[in-house]
């Protein structure tokens, strides 16, 4: 209370300093008239602002800035009061009935700060009793007298003015710290405030803006507003480089000022300040004197006391057994009759690892290891994974653009190879969590499948054959070739002697060659496409059957021994025409003069386009194949006896070719898919052979009789066993293209295919006399020499009937022998 | 016939099989928990062979199970834990939900738990099956063992990891059963051979994880459930089988622990105790003290049908593999502080090499920086300020190519700030046809003895004398020169050796020549009409095989000339450099 009183008492002992200054402004104005003159207000205005000479700033460059500093105040304060009056005339100019510029003002303010000192020493004065730090009063009242003894009279800096303010302030702060915290000062504080608070003391320079960002006033001269509702300037905060370390240097102090943001001014902080701060920085209290240590009191000790903490008697509520806790009791106790509560576990004290397989039996495998499937294990890494592989494992560009493109699951590699210089230099791999889990997910959910991997050297699938050099003979250069055609050659025969060979153009001519010599030796020219040539196969007789058009012309060659061909043309005139008129499919007309000559000797007229014609092996029968729809599809011709039969009554499809059975009487029937095998003697039907292919171009007959072979345009040879079976033997592919024509040999057991593809293949097909043994074939030779012209290219092979010989007659107009 | 009509899909392949949603019915379990008990149980499904069959007609994709597989599971006692726990949960949550706190605390204790030891012990009846197993274990566990201990997933888990790890990688160095080790980009392999199978295992960079967010990491923990106790078991085994203390014990620790070491001023007494084990650079203690003359000498046998040929390259294996245990015997490394210590320590280790490291780095550092023995001090910077004579300053690579090499190689491709040579994968043995990267027909020479380095030096020589001046320059040529002679003679005596018999060349060679052709021809003949005669499928998979093969080929070649175009490149490079400078 004393010390209230005390504060009040000083309060009133405090003379209203300046009233002539407050009168000036309302008291407690927030927002002060604009533009109202004052003294010192030009002091602040930008230095740009002031048309100061150049020679000035030339012999002082520093002057405004060093006058920031106490020290220099008053050498420099002549310079300075000249600097401001000019800048007076300066601002007098600008705004002339307004400015007030006069030396007395300023003078007058100088008496202020005087006063203001003396009212603060006064209230110090108060507090000195109260037992407050002298150190600083002392500080204080030097500055105070330094500043009285040096500017007497003269012009008191604002910014040391505004300085020593907060330094008071904050003295004023620090000591209501102390105080608060020292029981006996208790008083103190309140006084203190209330002073602080309701001081009118015109120069204490404390801004009224409130706790605000400073930053708001920083395009302002001012930064706020003091009780007054006066404007507070900035200080001139100029201080470039050089006065900065110049102050550092000289500037005892340095170390202790800071800027105090509200004012702008920079404060020194007090030896208390320091402590302060020192002791908040190493983590103690700010309070000199609080011990956090102190001894606890231990109320309820473990010691028995006499007395009692509380003297109330015991309630009777806790001698009377309660209610609510029999509850509980005889729930818990119903819940572990039934069951409800367990006791808690013993401790299990077996160890978590052990020797799990210490009695490991092998065999115990469970029935469902039987289908186990394990796991495979991760592919191990290559060069490439490596962290510096060699140069050849990296991606080109264009390799990891490719990379990049492709989906993740189709790369193969997951990851881009990488180099890097040094161990040091790998970074983590971001995947790697990503690859566990997958692996993860491998494991557990991808389905599992035995899967056989075929483990074979790819020789051992290679069949093993006899070699071609143990099968010779077979044909294996080009002997020969036979040109004179200029159309392709579409068919080609040979007679028995294997002396003469007898070839069908396109061109429109017949030609006959020797063998041996390759020369033309007739050429026979017949009105349009030769479709077939057919040399008679019995040796005593000489005639050639030739497919043109709709009609087959019985050709006597008239080549070799001329007894036999004039046999031929004996028997053919001996013959007389029976008595009875038959009724015939065809017309039989022997040929007039004019084609006599050139050795045409019969012409067998049909009504349509006949596209095969084939002997019986006896040389009497000749059968050819109409390209019709109709039934008569197929005629059989008897030379001797001119007389022609339609041997089916209805049609089973397109007939492809006929073919006489060397041997028996048999009659080869090939539609476009099937091969229909008719006994002749019977007059029926006796195996439907079926072929697989799509459209049958070409058959023959082995020479024994049992096997067939059968070309189709879709590249396919099937071997017929016709012992075996009405489906194929073998089917060989071994052409790319469609299949034009086959042959057997009539001694070797060799037998060709002619193909589109130009190429002939010889193969090696024996067929043994014991039964159980099946006909070996093997491919011997792939022989090529005719160039395909217009998607065509070999059209009719042909054995020679004694030798390994073999005649092709290709789209490019030549007929070839290998031999 | 008679009888009734037999209806389909009764019986059959569509009786063995069930979908994944069946069996879970069948098992009344939560998605979930079929997945984690098909995990722990390791069922897998399975592909049919004929799928359209089993699943009854149609062709929508499903996953298949083995009926008996699924019938397997309804007796496995975890189905029911799984059940308790879900009432336990549900209990837990009740008893949370009413604050009874004595309720949750009592329920806490009575916590359902269950154990995998019988799950381990069906799945692989012996211990080979569980070693043959270990590859993803170790992975995994190597990869739980560096999560960071936050959130993924329970932290004891990754501390039993690293327990673990640390377990089977102190018993690696202790039987010295490293083989190989490999750098890549993804991690760090290694492999093993313990009682005879190949354990490969990977273990990431030491570097904090991305963790990704599209991976389930609950899949991940039920593995490593399982996993971390098949390690257990494994180590348990593997260790007896050394007669060392499970768990671990460091060799002199009776010493050890009677005086306080530093290491127990910064960790816990059992912390401290897993770091030094961890740090892997003392040695293990013994049941029964290993007697030397204990060593029984293994008897051989000779292995019916074995050549002699193929015992003798057993042999030699043999030697060699026991030559590789004692690579780094005798030596000691110091690790620099930029080189991850742990597995480089662990390899040194392996082979019988001393390592130690700065003491900052890690506990269980045996010596200092400055002691004189050092003989290698493994770098892993530029360059070397201070450098001290007597030892090799080498970068980590050479650790590993000497490994994978099974001799020390020569140190000078490895000094710090040289260009490395290419760090080769040893897990690839390249059959003939494969590419050979030359580095590896380097290594190879090395490894049988020969010294390709004085070609290459040679080579190297020339090039340096072009770059050097005259006088010495001549020298080196004088000297290559000699050489040279000396190879020609040699070459000479060697042809004339090969040739007893003097045979004049005469005009008859070509016609050999084109015999030999022709005969190729024939032969290559043979072979397409061969070919021709094959069945279509024995075809279609001969091709398959050739295309295979041809593929293969076409690789290599592109290697090849990759490597070509690249060696090309660098050399014309130096040669411009070369003229730079002049």
């Amino acid at each position: 209370m004393a010390a209230a009183i005390l504060g009040r008492l000083t309060v009133t002992a405090k003379p209203p300093s300046e009233p002539a200054g407050r009168m000036r402004g309302p008291p407690h104005c927030l927002h002060p008239v604009p533009g109202r003159p004052r003294a010192l207000r030009l002091r602040y205005l930008p230095r740009a602002r002031f048309p100061l000479p150049k020679r000035r700033l030339e012999v002082n460059p520093g002057g405004l800035r060093l006058s920031m500093k106490e020290r220099f105040e008053c050498c420099k304060q002549v310079t300075f009061l000249q600097q401001g009056k000019r800048a007076l005339a300066a601002y007098g100019v600008v705004m002339g009935p307004l400015s007030i510029p006069s030396t007395q003002v300023l003078e007058e303010q100088a008496q202020e700060s005087d006063d203001l000192t003396d009212s603060e020493e006064s209230v110090y004065s108060g507090l000195e009793d109260s037992g407050s730090d002298s150190s600083t009063e002392e500080e204080a009242e030097d500055q105070d007298s330094g500043d009285e003894g040096t500017l007497k009279g003269s012009l008191l800096s604002k910014k040391a003015q505004a300085r020593m303010a907060s330094q008071k302030k904050e003295q004023v702060q620090c000591r209501s710290l102390e105080t608060e915290s020292m029981p006996s000062a208790q008083q103190g504080l309140p006084l203190r405030g209330e002073y602080e608070d309701d001081s009118s003391d015109e120069e204490d320079v404390r801004n009224t803006v409130g706790n605000i960002p400073m930053e708001w006033y920083q395009d302002y001269p001012h930064v706020g507003y003091d009780l007054d509702g006066k404007r507070i300037y900035k200080p001139i905060r100029t201080k470039d480089e050089l006065d900065k370390f110049l102050d550092k240097m000289e500037n005892p102090d340095y170390w202790r000022t800071v800027q105090d943001k509200q004012t702008g001014v920079d404060v020194r902080l007090t030896d208390e300040q320091v402590e302060l701060v020192q002791r908040l920085q190493k983590g103690q209290f700010g309070d000199v004197h609080l011990n956090p240590y102190e001894p606890a009191v231990d109320f309820f000790s473990s010691q028995v006391m006499i007395h009692p903490v509380t003297n109330r008697p015991a309630d009777k509520r806790s001698f009377i057994p309660s209610l609510l806790e029999k509850e509980k009791v005889s729930k818990l106790v119903h819940a572990i009759k039934m069951g409800w509560i367990k006791p808690r576990k013993p401790k299990e004290d077996t160890p978590t690892y052990y020797d799990l397989w210490a009695q490991e039996d092998p065999n115990s495998i469970l029935g469902r290891h039987k289908m186990h499937v394990p796991a495979p294990k991760l592919r191990l890494p290559g060069h490439e994974e490596s962290y510096n592989p060699p140069p050849e494992y990296l991606l080109s560009e264009e390799e990891k653009l490719a990379w990049e493109q492709q989906e993740a699951a189709e790369r193969k590699l997951n990851f881009l190879p990488q180099q890097y210089r040094c161990l040091r230099a790998v970074p983590a791999y971001a995947r790697f969590i990503h690859e566990r889990f997958e692996r993860c997910l491998d494991l557990y959910l991808c389905p599992r499948q035995r899967k056989m991997r075929v483990n074979v050297d790819p020789e051992d699938l290679i069949p093993k054959l006899p070699k071609p050099r143990d099968l010779q003979p077979f044909p294996t250069t080009q002997a020969l070739v036979y040109r004179g055609h200029t159309g392709l050659v579409r068919c080609l025969s040979i007679s028995p002697s294997g002396q003469w060979l007898v070839s069908g153009s396109d061109d429109g001519t017949v030609r006959f060659w020797e063998v041996s010599s390759a020369r033309c030796m007739k050429t026979l020219p017949v009105e349009g496409v030769v479709k077939s040539v057919a040399w008679n196969p019995n040796p005593a007789v000489c005639l050639v059957a030739v497919a043109v058009e709709q009609s087959v012309l019985l050709v006597n060659p008239c080549l070799g021994d001329k007894l036999l061909y004039g046999a031929t043309d004996q028997v053919i005139e001996a013959y007389e025409p029976p008595e009875e008129e038959r009724l015939q499919p065809v017309t039989w007309a022997v040929a007039a003069s004019a084609e006599h000559t050139r050795g045409v000797r019969l012409i067998i007229r049909h009504g349509k386009p006949v596209k095969q014609v084939t002997w019986h092996p006896r040389g009497d029968y000749l059968a050819s194949v109409l390209a019709d729809d109709g039934h008569t599809q197929v005629l059989i011709h008897q030379a001797s006896k001119r007389w022609s039969q339609s041997p089916f009554r209805r049609s089973k499809g397109q007939v492809q070719c006929v073919l006489f059975h060397p041997l028996r009487p048999f009659f080869f029937v090939a539609t476009q898919r099937y091969v229909r095998l008719y006994n002749l003697l019977k007059q029926e039907l006796a195996k439907k052979l079926l072929t697989n292919c799509k459209w049958v171009s070409s058959m023959a007959v082995h020479p024994a009789g049992d096997n067939l072979i059968c070309g189709s345009y879709d590249t396919k040879l099937a071997w017929f066993d016709l012992d075996l079976s009405t489906k194929p033997y073998r089917v060989l592919r071994h052409h790319k293209k469609a299949l034009r024509s086959v042959a057997f040999h009539k001694h070797y057991p060799l037998f060709a295919s002619g193909s589109d593809d130009g190429s002939v293949i010889v193969c090696h097909g024996m067929v043994y006399n014991d039964l159980l043994q099946n006909p070996l074939i093997v491919p011997v030779k792939v022989l090529k020499g005719h160039a395909p012209a217009r998607d065509l290219g070999v059209l009719d092979v042909l054995f020679h009937p004694t030798q390994p010989w073999l005649f092709s007659s290709g789209a490019d107009a030549t007929i070839r022998l290998f031999a | 016939m008679g009888g009734l009509e037999k209806k389909k899909y009764e019986r059959g392949s569509a009786t063995n099989y069930i979908t994944r949603n069946k069996a879970r019915k069948k098992l009344q379990l939560s998605l979930a928990d079929f997945r984690r008990l098909c995990i722990l149980k390791g069922i897998y499904p399975h592909e049919p062979k004929h799928k359209k069959k089993v699943n009854k007609g149609s062709t929508a994709a499903r996953t298949f199970y083995l009926l008996k597989d699924i019938k397997f599971l309804l007796h496995e006692p975890i189905v029911n834990k799984f059940r308790e726990y879900k009432v336990f949960v549900r209990k837990l949550r009740k008893a949370y939900g009413k604050s009874e706190w004595n309720t949750v605390e009592r329920l806490k204790d009575n916590k359902p738990s269950y154990k995998l030891d019988h799950i381990i012990k069906e799945r692989y009846p012996t211990f080979i099956d569980a070693l043959r197993d270990l590859d993803d274990a170790l992975s995994m566990c190597f990869l739980f063992a560096t999560f960071p201990r936050t959130g993924k997933c329970h932290v004891q888990t990754i501390q039993l990891c690293r327990r673990l790890t640390m377990e089977f990688l102190n018993y690696v160095i202790a039987s010295r059963s490293l083989r190989k080790v490999f750098l890549s980009i993804k991690g760090i392999y290694y492999q093993a051979e313990v009682l005879g199978q190949p354990i490969t295992w990977i273990a990431p960079y030491a570097f904090a994880h991305d963790h990704p967010t599209d991976v389930d990491y609950r899949v991940m923990a039920t593995f490593t459930e399982f996993y971390t106790t098949l390690l257990g078991f494994v180590n348990f085994r593997l260790y007896q089988s050394l007669n060392l203390h499970y768990p671990p014990k460091i060799e002199g620790q009776a010493e050890a622990e009677q005086k306080p070491e530093e290491g127990q001023a910064y960790a816990m007494d059992s912390e401290s105790y897993m770091e030094k084990l961890s740090a892997l650079s003392a040695s293990l203690a013994r049941v029964v003290a290993p007697n030397p003359e204990d060593e029984v000498q293994v008897d051989e046998f000779p292995v019916d049908g074995e050549s002699v040929e193929q015992e003798e390259a057993r042999k030699k294996e043999q030697e060699a593999v026991e030559k590789q245990k004692k690579l780094f015997e005798g030596l000691r490394f110091f690790l620099n502080r930029e080189v991850p210590r742990e597995p480089i320590a662990f390899i040194i280790r392996c082979f019988g090499g001393r390592v130690s490291w700065d003491k900052s780095v890690c506990i269980g550092a045996t010596y200092d920086v400055r002691d004189p023995t050092i003989t290698h001090q493994i770098v892993d910077r530029p360059s070397l300020e201070k450098q001290v004579i007597g030892r090799y300053y080498l970068q980590p690579q050479w650790v590993f190519d000497s490994v994978n090499a099974k001799m020390c190689l020569p140190v000078a491709d490895y000094f710090p700030g040289v260009l490395l040579p290419p760090h080769l994968s040893p897990f690839v043995s390249e059959k003939d046809g494969d590419y050979i990267p030359p580095e590896k027909l380097k290594l190879l020479a090395l490894q049988r003895g020969e010294n390709p380095a004085e070609e290459s030096g040679e080579e190297e020589e020339d090039d340096s004398d072009e770059d050097d001046d005259d006088d010495e320059g001549s020298e080196g040529e004088e000297h290559s020169e000699k050489e040279d002679e000396g190879k020609l003679k040699k070459l000479e005596e060697q042809r004339s050796q090969g040739k007893k018999l003097p045979v004049k060349v005469s005009v008859g060679t070509v016609r050999l020549e084109d015999k030999q052709r022709s005969a190729q021809e024939e032969q290559s003949e043979e072979k397409r009409l061969a070919i021709m005669m094959m069945k279509k499928r024995e075809k279609y998979l001969y091709q398959k095989i050739m295309f295979g093969k041809k593929r293969k080929v076409r690789e290599a070649t592109r290697l090849a000339e990759k490597r070509k175009a690249h060696d090309a490149a660098t050399k014309s490079e130096k040669k411009t450099k070369k003229v730079r400078r002049e």
